[in-house]
């Protein structure tokens, strides 16, 4: 379990603004009437959108909307990691250190993000505008090192290209996400292993007219059997 | 090894248009509204006889799973929800089926709906996957527009909806009812079984929760037929499967091939070796952080599949195979997963809260050998006080990896312990 708390120091109000309002409601809509607490994790999420973090009055103003007492949003916004209890920089840089990415270097990628930023781990930039954090398995294994900015996955990473993203990133520019190392996606670097074939060939069909006679025929079957006097 | 014509998931790379043009081209909603016309019997029987295993890591059969059903419809709906957080270290499958063949799901969400007599389907998709979920929406968006789904799907007169949840960053949710938890709108921990899912699950209503891939491969068993699929692999082992190669290798990847294939061709073929040469391999996790590591004399000969990993005291899990060549510290590897499992315990019992607390502090101790031999055994028993004492599964997950280190490498273990007391004790005697 990791402890998580909200900040000590919390700003006064919070208010959707109209377009995140509008997307707020489109996300409830998508639950049954009376289950509008399914919508608390989505509506947390575009509070942290509009804010940069959760704030207290946010967790307050999604409780009333929802319809649900503080706590139990205070609990899941505590829970889910994903959840910035006190405020990121613009650009927060997420290193995952699992064992995949591990074994390929992540502690490289991990060394140039402290030393290009001179931020340690869970630490912000003065301005704002970087923060570094270390994560647990993104799901891009094959792809590892990586590291999430925002929302995009840098894959393939090893220091230089670390060093790379970031300078772009201070330069203000966007860099380009997924592998940094020229790979299509998840594929085998260099020549493709499978999927080279034309993938709108024809694929043999079955018969479903036969499968459903044969699908019949075995329930009328064991049917007959299941009537049948036991000897 | 699976000819490309026998691949499932043809635009795995992403080298092809993923969106519904392109997915119709490669054969999907390809006579989705004949398959619906055989009836939910007849499909659930078909997946039955195909032999199809859960594809998340516990390998319980699929059309067992849907036949637990109710089969007529109540005041209480039913709903199909499909495991997207996929978090497992080491997997990264369902990633790509979601951003590059979201249609397959999507048609896949609607055939087992229907087939489980669900008008309703929630995908709980990770919330890291941003940029995945914003395809799998377009692709749903697509769907409903071309008519698909919706209130006459495929024009088969059955009213289906399909929505996509963004969760929040819990590995836990991961496990089935700690989802329908979240997807409630609370913490994520799992519940109590029984009551299983099938019968109260999401909102108290008959639910089934089954993974992206799962779901994903139906509608081309369907359409090719049952037979097709259970010809691949071996008896109970049956079809294709994603794997996800990590780790130490040349060409790291995902793949698509044969059910039962030997792990050496499986990393020799695809993944362009092992780094260094097949001699240079210290050890393989073949299904996923939660299962036991293997030692390179038994992945000489092992198959990737339920069975033969079973056999070997392993699993194949989501087959996220994490190779480690003998450059591994493999007692730091393992420690690095027990500092996850402690990460990720959702605090609910307490061998597991507590468990793997002190599981990952011992593990660390371990790694530089600042221990006693004694305990190494006492680190084992603890595991097995952990494993099956929990709600849910993330307990026996903790307790594996580590059970495995000591199986088949205790003698580092124990190396490194006796270097330790060495170095410390020469140490104190310069300093006499």
């Amino acid at each position: 379990m990791s402890v998580r708390q909200l900040a000590k120091q919390q700003p006064a109000s919070f208010a959707f603004k109209p377009e995140f309002l509008e997307r707020a409601k489109k996300i409830i809509a998508k639950y049954p009437a009376g289950r509008q607490a399914s919508a608390v994790i989505p509506l947390l999420d575009i509070a942290q959108r509009q804010e940069g973090w959760v704030t207290k009055p946010a967790v307050d103003v999604i409780a009333q909307m929802l319809e649900m007492p503080s706590i139990r949003v205070l609990e899941v916004a505590t829970f889910y990691t994903m959840f910035e209890l006190q405020p990121v920089g613009k650009r927060h840089i997420q290193v995952c250190t699992n064992l995949p990415c591990q074994l390929r270097g992540s502690d490289h990628v991990v060394k140039a993000c402290q030393d290009k930023l001179g931020l340690g781990l869970g630490e912000r930039s003065a301005d704002g505008q970087f923060s570094l954090m270390e994560v647990e398995c993104a799901g891009a294994c094959v792809n590892a090192p990586m590291a999430q900015i925002g929302d995009d996955y840098f894959e393939d990473l090893d220091a230089a290209s670390m060093g790379k993203i970031i300078d772009a990133l201070k330069r203000g520019e966007k860099p380009k996400p997924g592998p940094q190392n020229g790979r299509v996606h998840s594929a085998p670097m260099g020549n493709f292993t499978s999927l080279t074939e034309d993938p709108t060939k024809p694929i043999p069909k079955q018969d479903l007219a036969a499968a459903k006679a044969a699908f019949e025929k075995a329930k009328a079957e064991a049917a007959a059997k299941a009537a049948a006097p036991k000897p | 090894m699976l000819a490309d014509k026998d691949r499932i998931f043809t635009n795995l790379y992403g080298h092809h248009d993923w969106r519904l043009a392109g997915a119709r081209a490669r054969g999907d909603w390809d006579g989705t509204k004949e398959i619906l016309a055989m009836g939910p019997d007849w499909i659930v029987d078909e997946m039955k006889r195909s032999g199809l295993r859960g594809r998340g890591g516990a390998g319980f059969p699929t059309g067992l799973k849907w036949s637990f059903m109710p089969k007529v419809e109540s005041e209480r709906p039913h709903y199909l929800v499909v495991n997207a957080d996929e978090g497992e270290p080491g997997t990264c499958k369902d990633r790509d089926m979601l951003r590059f063949d979201p249609h397959k799901l999507v048609e896949g969400c609607l055939i087992a709906s229907f087939a489980m007599r669900a008008h309703a389907c929630y995908i709980y998709i990770r919330g890291e996957f941003y940029n995945e979920a914003s395809n799998l929406q377009v692709a749903i968006d697509e769907a409903y527009a071309a008519g698909l789904i919706g209130d006459n799907a495929c024009g088969s007169g059955w009213k289906f909806d399909l929505y996509l949840h963004r969760g929040a960053g819990a590995y836990i949710c991961g496990e089935e009812t700690a989802l329908i938890e979240s997807l409630e709108g609370k913490k994520g921990q799992p519940r109590l079984k029984p009551p299983f899912p099938a019968g109260v699950g999401l909102y108290g209503c008959p639910t089934t929760v089954n993974n992206v891939e799962s779901i994903a491969v139906a509608p081309t068993i369907l359409r090719r037929g049952a037979s097709w699929f259970a010809g691949i692999g071996r008896p109970n082992n049956t079809g294709t499967k994603v794997f996800c190669i990590s780790g130490h290798v040349n060409n790291p990847c995902n793949v698509e091939d044969a059910m039962s294939i030997p792990l050496k061709t499986l990393i020799e073929k695809h993944a362009g070796g092992v780094r260094g040469g097949w001699d240079n391999l210290l050890a393989v996790i073949p299904g996923g952080a939660s299962v036991p590591v293997l030692p390179k004399s038994i992945c000489d000969n092992v198959l990737m599949d339920f069975d033969s990993l079973r056999d070997v005291k392993s699993g194949l899990g989501t087959a996220a195979v994490m190779v480690m060549d003998k450059s591994t510290d493999i007692v730091a590897a393992i420690a690095r997963l027990s500092a996850f499992y402690k990460h990720e315990s959702c605090g609910q019992c307490t061998p597991c809260r507590e468990g793997t607390g002190w599981m990952a502090r011992v593990m660390k101790r371990m790694v530089k050998g600042d221990a006693t031999l004694e305990e190494i055994d006492t680190l084992e028993r603890v595991t097995y006080q952990v494993e099956g004492h929990t709600i849910c599964a993330l307990g026996d997950a903790a307790a594996w990896p580590i059970q495995g280190l000591i199986r088949h490498f205790k003698p580092e273990m124990e190396r490194r312990i006796a270097a330790y007391r060495d170095a410390k004790v020469r140490a104190s005697a310069k300093a006499a």
